[in-house]
């Protein structure tokens, strides 16, 4: 059966053919569709987990008790699971697991470009590399045949190209695979220094073999095209290489790509005038195969940043430039994403952007778009959980100098704090900190496209779960100045942040609204009676034409020039009111639908 | 034969990949090798989104490069322009007549551009649709979407595979007979 995939669903589909029974992740950019797919196989028991880690451990504990497990998350994802990655290549599996890193070469939606191929150099752990989707998919099977026969969690490299596009996948069936037994083995499954020296010797061990392995690999194979130019080069840029050479140059596709296949390599360069490496990012295997003796041309000439794509080799490698048509550049508007109309956020970072007394710290999230006009309201951001400690520090040092001209703020929504805010909040409690933190609750994990998440109610598969209280959670980790509120009520949110900012201690401000592109859950139903039944319309006798609404950055708003008057887009406006709270001659009103 | 490349831009929520979607899988169906892209990471928000769709019979790269497109659909004015460097000299542009302004225009930062179309018929060979008019008229302003498949098949001389069923299999049931009255109409309209 012939199906036209995306590369994360080829994935869900390899694990289901591959006899996958467990599967977790933490939702991320370009991975998150790898387990919203699985969770569609009843036979694959699926989660989300908390954070990437979890995820990890919880996937290694799956391969540990016998059945072959699955985990995937985002590039910078692997920073937060390093810990158990590093230490379960010690250990090595009983069933198969399979890591999946989806890294963003590009960097559509991340902070950096880090090329998660280095950690299967830094925590010894083999890697697969596919370069579209039915490679996705037949690796993926492979990769458990690995871990299970070489002992050891396999890292597969994703990136958003192979993720995010479709190409067309030969299917099979599921392949039947028996439970391991689980048995009781400290040498294996403890690793205190006098075991984990005999694991390191093993997986030494192991990775001699694996070298063979990657030798012989039909996953790693040469196209003969007769010429003396010869390209080495893995994932999508292989593709590339062939978009621009075609059949006039030969290659040396690398699949499986740690250990390289040398060689494979060896034999491959032997009379080659000139031999490029294709790979996105780093120069790994540029260095690896330069350190081998063999010259090649890789990042000299190709870019080291950036995707590879097609039109910067053919300018990179031919000097060729195709003719381009190009627009004024006046006439062309930039169109960044922006909060949506009815966004619960809104409220909040128009409140915080009026301030000039903050420094805030923000998190990874929707939220983040709080740094963007019209709010101007951000003022740093380092990753997942870093606005409530990297906020700890900033208050800190303006302390220790003695500045009091800034307060620091530190905002993140539900999922990121239960993802990694609720130890910063710890350090925030238990070091004295004084920052006021915000935890916008809009109910779902909303960036990446609404993933349930502890505090929902709900689990992966829709099934009803234990709702983890943020209040109570606020309460445990030692705040005594907590207060929850409604984020549409401009009053309140700026009554709230005063507040917050001149009490003796930390304090939290939680905003409990749901994002208006989630879908309602029977709980959300009874919690949001009134959500998004309204909408907003301007009374244009009263509109003097201030453009004091258009602060808001609503969507939904069109102020019409000619006549300088706010307008309303009806079947865009939720009625939330935040425009119409900003509106100094009460100009707009709220109406039921 | 060549490798064809189609581009799909257009704004989150118009439907942009739907319409992807739909194409591809005509295509696979009629036997050619296929790959799309997509970037779609914050494009719930408001922001631009392209589906990159390329066919022949063996296709490498999933992504279209610039200069190379035989058709670039444009759902949206503004994306239009936008995605005139996507298009070869010899290629084709369709447009709908349909703004969505940006926020900087929404808070009075910018001002929309009242002369995009006459900017893009100056530089390449264009036809404007009004395919949200269309859609309307039809009785349903989403199906904007599909009108502009049904510009793209025709344009690309794709008539010959069985839309019609394509479409049945892909939407649901209340929404077929609409879909198809849309893709016919698209396919007529130019």
């Amino acid at each position: 059966m012939k199906l036209l995939l995306t590369g994360n669903e080829a994935i869900a589909r390899g694990a289901w053919e591959a006899g996958v029974k467990f599967a977790t992740a933490y939702p991320g950019t370009p991975s998150t569709e790898i387990l919203e797919n699985v969770a569609n196989y009843k036979e694959i028991v699926s989660e989300w987990a908390p954070n990437e880690k979890v995820a990890l451990e919880a996937a290694a504990g799956a391969a540990i008790g016998g059945v072959r497990s699955l985990c995937a998350m985002k590039h910078v994802g692997v920073n937060v699971a390093t810990d158990p990655l590093f230490t379960l290549a010690y250990l090595g599996v009983n069933a198969g697991a399979v890591l999946v890193t989806a890294d963003e070469p590009g960097m559509h939606s991340s902070q950096n470009e880090q090329d998660n191929r280095n950690y299967a150099r830094h925590a010894k752990v083999c890697m697969f590399e596919p370069s579209d989707s039915q490679e996705a998919k037949d690796m993926l099977k492979e990769a458990y045949a690995v871990s299970e026969e070489y002992d050891m969690p396999v890292l597969f490299r994703m990136t958003t190209r192979v993720c995010h596009s479709k190409s067309i996948v030969d299917c099979s069936d599921r392949q039947e695979i028996a439970d391991k037994p689980y048995e009781k083995d400290i040498r294996k499954y403890c690793p205190l220094p006098a075991f984990a020296r005999g694991m390191q010797v093993k997986l030494a061990d192991n990775f001699k073999r694996l070298e063979v392995y990657s030798n012989t690999t039909p996953f790693n194979y040469i196209e003969d095209n007769g010429s003396d130019i010869g390209i080495i080069g893995s994932g999508v840029a292989y593709r590339y290489a062939k978009e621009v050479f075609g059949n006039t140059v030969s290659y040396l596709k690398i699949g499986f790509s740690y250990p390289l296949p040398m060689e494979k390599i060896a034999e491959f360069a032997k009379g080659k005038k000139t031999l490029y490496i294709f790979e996105e990012n780093d120069p790994i295997m540029e260095k690896e195969i330069k350190a081998a003796g063999i010259d090649c041309i890789g990042k000299d000439k190709l870019p080291a940043m950036g995707e590879l794509t097609p039109d910067r080799v053919r300018k990179a490698l031919l000097n060729q430039e195709a003719t381009i048509i190009q627009p004024n550049p006046e006439m062309v508007l930039p169109r960044p994403p922006a909060f949506c109309a009815g966004c619960p956020h809104r409220g909040v970072f128009y409140e915080l952007g009026r301030r000039k007394d903050l420094m805030i710290f923000s998190d990874i999230g929707c939220y983040s778009l709080g740094l963007m006009p019209p709010y101007n309201a951000t003022d740093a951001m380092i990753c997942m959980g870093a606005s409530i400690s990297a906020g700890h520090g900033v208050q800190k040092a303006f302390d220790i100098k003695g500045d009091h001209s800034k307060k620091v703020v530190s905002i993140l929504g539900d999922s990121t704090f239960f993802h990694s805010g609720i130890t910063s909040l710890m350090d925030v409690t238990y070091n004295k900190s004084n920052t006021l933190t915000i935890i916008l609750d809009n109910r779902i994990t909303g960036m990446t496209g609404h993933q349930q998440n502890p505090g929902t109610g709900y689990d992966l598969n829709g099934e009803e779960s234990p709702m983890i209280d943020i209040e109570a959670m606020v309460k445990a980790c030692g705040v005594k100045n907590l207060i929850s509120i409604d984020p549409n009520n401009l009053k309140i949110v700026k009554e709230a942040i005063e507040w917050g900012l001149n009490t003796d201690g930390p304090a939290v401000i939680i905003t409990r609204w749901p994002c208006v592109l989630k879908k309602f859950s029977t709980q959300d139903i009874e919690e949001f009676p009134t959500a998004f039944k309204k909408f907003c319309a301007v009374n244009v006798e009263t509109c003097i034409g201030c453009k004091k609404c258009l602060k808001s950055g609503c969507p939904a708003l069109a102020f019409d020039i000619a006549n300088k008057k706010s307008g309303i887009l009806k079947e865009t406006c939720v009625g939330c009111g935040v425009c119409a709270q900003i509106c100094p001659k009460q100009a707009i009103e709220v109406e039921v639908r | 034969m060549e490798t064809k490349n189609i581009v799909l831009v257009g704004v989150g929520g118009q439907g942009t990949i739907l319409a992807a979607k739909l194409l591809t899988t005509g295509l696979m169906e009629a036997g050619f090798d296929v790959k799309m892209s997509e970037i779609h990471g914050m494009s719930q928000r408001g922001g631009s989104v392209s589906s990159l769709v390329r066919y022949g019979d063996d296709v490498q790269s999933p992504v279209i490069e610039i200069g190379s497109a035989d058709i670039v659909v444009a759902f949206e004015k503004m994306e239009g322009l936008r995605s005139l460097e996507y298009l070869k000299p010899t290629g084709k542009m369709i447009v709908n007549d349909t703004e969505i302004f940006p926020l900087s225009v929404i808070i009075g930062a910018t001002t929309y551009p009242d002369n995009i179309l006459d900017e893009i018929k100056s530089k390449v060979n264009v036809r404007v649709m009004s395919a949200t008019k269309m859609a309307e008229e039809l009785g349903n302003s989403k199906v904007m979407n599909v009108i502009l498949l049904g510009s793209i098949i025709k344009s690309m001389g794709l008539t010959d595979i069985d839309w019609d069923r394509i479409i049945s299999e892909n939407v649901k049931e209340q929404f077929k007979e609409l879909n198809i009255k849309a893709l016919h109409a698209g396919m007529n309209a130019v």
